[in-house]
């Protein structure tokens, strides 16, 4: 086997020198009972071609060469092959965990520059260095500010991610936390004010928000943070789509973000893996989950960095430990560290303008077909939930013809929203894959005969 | 030794990638390393897009370098790591083998990488496939009934499958209070029980370092959950009794949770689902050689006995009659939903990769960790401390008792390893050995490279009877010196200010 450096000469020799015959002689600490005696009955071996060949074939039973609009918490932006390159040295890929300070400075700088560049991002005073995705970076932030507050409800805006908000419900069921939600407003798709106002009393730990929220809309977080705060409670927002913040306000307010850095670098690769983050006020670190480098000295004055602040974390603490989680998402972070150091600062401005030029072209553009209006008024970045007059499932069965995935039906989300759909543009759609998706809707209108129910869908949408 | 050089990049006196500094420190106004492809709709204005109180015009502090520099930064920053790569990584516990290249190639495949997670499932059959495959290996390697492969780690694993028995336990009516492991246990099990809502109880070792059984039946009453075990243990060491074990939880309506961490001991050897175990996660980034990648990203799938399979976290993957694969997520006695989407997918490909090309040979993978473990073992008992002497399995613990006399602990000669060229083994675990040297070889090791480390190993026995204070003072060839921890924790300085 091609991954063994060991002959069976060299094995032989190795167990003379044990006084052994054969490696059985050391698995005599299992019983019988628990032994399987027989080969595993899995497919394999494979060589290196045939595994390649095997992985195309499943690659080839997918959607490879259909234009999509799909974004909802997972978004295709551009990257560079430059960084993908610099991931793949053995140095970064293949070592472990940076305990051993000393040979480990590669990691560990690099993490210092990711909380950096999260700090700048999100406008928060701290950051730590990842968590698994934004979702459980959504949940592991409740739980946060459940420490730092001693309270335990939790108060849950209706447009957080859907699958968000389901993990955060998960997590807070077995610490038999509360949870409600505030709906949304439905002419501007942001988070009801006065309902989650109504909401907030002196047993609740936080008020969470998602910006740009799963309709696309921008939330006006200073004003949740007031009211958070009026009442003793703390504000996460939880942010998907990282680029927006290249043109959008930081959310400085907030007391903790909870981010996705997805869109800064990594690959859709059918959900994961992903960089989750957590950023705070420098107040709140010692509840902080997750691992965080800091900068320190040598003997000699030398500046280097290690992890620290670990007495929160598992290792040390045990039971007493802020989160249970080890293992998180370094090399993602490190991509994401990678990308935005290439896309610097200017690149970062100019992709989050060509999101908002483009998103709105496209908007512009579904609005000159009959029946179909985007279907909130709240600002939006790159993503904008459309009424069409007829089911978007039905709509996209026929844009899959001309191999295009269209907006994401809302209906399996919202129950009364079944016309609707989350589009999503990015500055990889070109201009003309724009106008290709929009001929391609007004055929598939016209062919389902939508075009002369206009007024009365219309008015029905609105 | 070096002067200090790191902070005067200005004045270098040797190569410059020992000067490396912070990408922000290189930063100038109007670099950039990555252009756009200009923009082909009319530009439009962010104020006006999106109302001044949302509007930002740039963010403030992000580096401006060229292309160049980015590679050389990260490049230079890549020389200071240790890797696999470079040679042997004998941290115990964290199974740190060869990461294949060409399971890199096929993650990055265009129709795999490129994929949406919610774009139609009938344009998803490819990445489903996958999946289906992945978990009928891990179901076979195992012996279990049922999998979820959307856990991300082995932590969130263990909270998934901590979750499904309370659960269980409560669809029966009660879910009970307490959680045990044994004093021999990761970290991560005591933290999970407490964030699934359980209390911890510790449970004792016996002479041999494994489950002291009379203790355990002492312990195990109707307010027990379940017994969390590692197996083999973090001493290497086969849990002998774990089918007794399993019985005396059973007895009591309590559920046996199987940590899989050291699943590299057993593949084609033994299965948990064959001596008791209801419920078990696997790291995928250790036994299944996903790349650690400085700490992440990982896989933890959890696999259970078939009574628990209601419970399992939604969606689950299923199969319709004509063998199309779909989601699943109608399931009202699931524990919910543990991430978006349905786990770390491009580290599920990776672990395939791996698991087809060994295919049952992987029982040979297992054996030559075995064999590693224990030639390390008998070239090093003669001078390390072996405070349980028997044949090990994946990987053998030491303590520091004998270098003690001469004032040293297992983290001299931990950072003393990395003048001889290798990463140090895992210092100071497992809690129930006092100054543990936890060496796991894996089976990626050849003889001259093991022959290497026990030289090496030995070397620094001999300097600890010799010149201690050479092995005090390690590492002596590492980039930096031993760093002040102290200081970091105290003052804590965790991100770059501009000045």
């Amino acid at each position: 086997m091609r991954y063994l450096p060991k002959s069976n000469a060299e094995r032989r020799a190795i167990l003379s020198e044990l006084g052994l015959e054969s490696v059985e002689q050391l698995l005599q600490s299992i019983p019988e009972s628990c032994r399987l005696k027989r080969p595993l009955d899995v497919p394999g071996p494979l060589s290196e071609k045939e595994i390649i060949d095997y992985f195309r074939a499943r690659a080839s039973e997918n959607a490879a060469g259909y234009t999509s609009f799909l974004g909802a918490g997972v978004y295709n932006h551009l990257r560079s092959v430059v960084a993908d390159s610099l991931l793949q040295r053995g140095e970064f890929l293949t070592s472990y965990t940076p305990y051993q300070a000393e040979i480990s400075q590669g990691t560990l700088q690099a993490i210092f520059e990711f909380q950096t560049m999260m700090c700048q991002l999100t406008g928060q005073e701290v950051a730590n260095a990842s968590m698994y995705d934004g979702s459980t970076a959504a949940a592991e932030a409740a739980m946060m500010a459940v420490r730092l507050t001693n309270r335990r409800r939790i108060v849950v805006s209706r447009a957080l991610h859907p699958e968000y908000r389901q993990v955060v419900n998960t997590y807070a069921e077995h610490l038999h936390l509360e949870v409600v939600e505030a709906g949304f407003d439905g002419s501007t798709g942001q988070t009801d004010l006065a309902a989650t106002r109504g909401m907030v009393n002196d047993a609740t730990a936080a008020v969470v928000v998602q910006s740009p929220n799963f309709l696309g809309v921008l939330e006006p977080v200073p004003q949740f943070a007031e009211l958070a705060h009026g009442a003793g409670a703390l504000v996460v927002v939880a942010i998907a789509e990282a680029v927006a913040l290249g043109a959008v306000r930081a959310p400085a307010e907030a007391d903790i973000v909870a981010m996705e850095a997805q869109s800064l670098g990594l690959a859709p690769s059918f959900g994961g893996p992903f960089a989750g983050v957590i950023a705070t006020r420098e107040k709140f670190v010692r509840q902080m989950p997750g691992r965080l480098a800091g900068q320190t000295t040598d003997h000699e004055g030398r500046r280097g960095f290690v992890l620290t602040l670990a007495t929160r974390e598992q290792h040390i603490r045990r039971e007493k430990a802020t989160s249970n989680i080890c293992t998180n998402q370094a090399l993602c972070a490190l991509a994401v560290t990678m990308h935005l150091s290439l896309l610097g600062k200017e690149g970062l401005r100019e992709m989050a303008g060509q999101n908002l030029a483009k998103a709105r072209y496209a908007v512009a553009e579904f609005e000159k077909l009959p029946g179909v209006r985007r279907a909130f008024s709240g600002p939006f970045f790159n993503e904008a939930v459309l009424g069409f007059p007829c089911s978007v499932r039905i709509i996209n069965q026929e844009l899959l013809r001309d191999r295009i995935i269209g907006p994401l039906p809302l209906g399996p989300f919202f129950a009364e929203q079944t016309k609707r759909g989350l589009l999503c543009v990015t500055e990889l759609h070109s201009r003309q894959d724009i106008d290709r998706l929009v001929a391609a809707t007004r055929r598939a209108l016209d062919s389902l005969g939508m075009a002369s129910r206009e007024a009365v869908s219309t008015q029905a949408e609105r | 030794m070096a002067e200090p050089v790191n902070n005067a990049p200005s004045t270098a006196t040797r190569h410059v990638s020992l000067n490396e500094s912070l990408i922000f420190e290189k930063s100038a106004p109007g670099k950039r390393g990555m252009e756009l492809p200009p923009l082909d709709v009319p530009a439009v204005d962010g104020d006006s897009a999106l109302g001044s109180e949302f509007h930002r015009e740039a963010v403030d502090g992000l580096p401006e370098v060229s292309e160049i520099e980015v590679i050389r930064h990260f490049t230079r920053l890549s020389t200071w790591n240790y890797a696999i790569d470079l040679g042997m990584y004998p941290l115990g516990s964290c199974t740190m083998k060869y990461n294949p290249r060409v399971n890199e190639f096929v993650a990055r495949l265009e129709g795999l990488a490129t994929e949406h997670p919610l774009q139609p499932v009938e344009l998803s059959q490819g990445c489903l496939r996958i999946l289906r495959v992945l978990e009928r290996f891990l179901l076979e390697v195992t012996g279990m009934d049922a999998i979820t492969l959307q856990p991300c780690a082995g932590a969130q694993g263990e909270y998934a499958g901590i979750a499904i028995i309370r659960a269980y336990l409560e669809n029966q009516g009660n879910p009970r209070k307490k959680v045990l492991v044994p004093d021999s246990a990761h970290g991560t099990n005591p933290a999970t029980a407490v964030t699934a809502g359980y209390e911890v109880l510790n449970i004792r070792s016996d002479a041999s370092g494994r489950i002291d059984m009379s203790h355990l039946a002492e312990y195990v009453s109707d307010d027990v959950a379940a017994l969390m075990v590692t197996n083999p243990n973090t001493l290497g060491t086969f849990e002998k009794d774990i089918a007794q074990a399993a019985e005396l939880l059973h007895a009591k309506g309590a559920q046996l949770y199987m940590d899989g961490a050291n699943m590299n001991a057993l593949a084609g050897i033994a299965r948990p689902g064959d001596f008791g175990v209801d419920v078990m996660h696997m790291n995928l980034h250790k036994t299944f050689s996903t790349p650690h990648g400085g700490g992440g990203p990982g896989a933890g799938p959890v696999a259970i006995k078939k009574h628990l399979e209601p419970f399992l976290p939604i969606p689950v993957l299923a199969e319709k009659a004509d063998g199309s694969l779909f989601w699943e997520a109608n399931r009202p006695k699931t524990i919910g939903r543990l991430r978006a989407f349905y786990g770390n997918f491009g580290v599920l490909v990776r672990a395939l990769a791996y698991a087809l090309a060994y295919g049952p040979g992987m029982v040979e993978a297992t054996r030559d960790a075995i064999l590693n473990a224990n030639y390390i073992r008998k070239k090093l008992e003669d001078v390390y401390d072996l405070p349980y002497n028997q044949p090990c399995m994946h990987e053998v613990v030491f303590s520091d008792a004998r270098q003690k006399k001469n004032g040293l602990n297992t983290m001299d000669i931990a950072k003393r390893l990395i003048d001889y060229g290798f990463h140090p083994y895992t210092t100071a675990f497992p809690l129930i050995v006092p100054g543990a040297l936890m060496i796991e070889p894996t089976e990626s090791e050849s003889r001259e490279e093991l022959d290497r480390f026990v030289a090496a190993m030995r070397a620094i026995a001999a300097e600890a009877e010799q010149s201690p204070e050479l092995v005090k003072t390690a590492p002596h060839s590492a980039r930096v010196g031993r760093l002040d921890e102290v200081g970091a924790a105290r003052k804590p300085v965790l991100r770059w200010k501009p000045r």
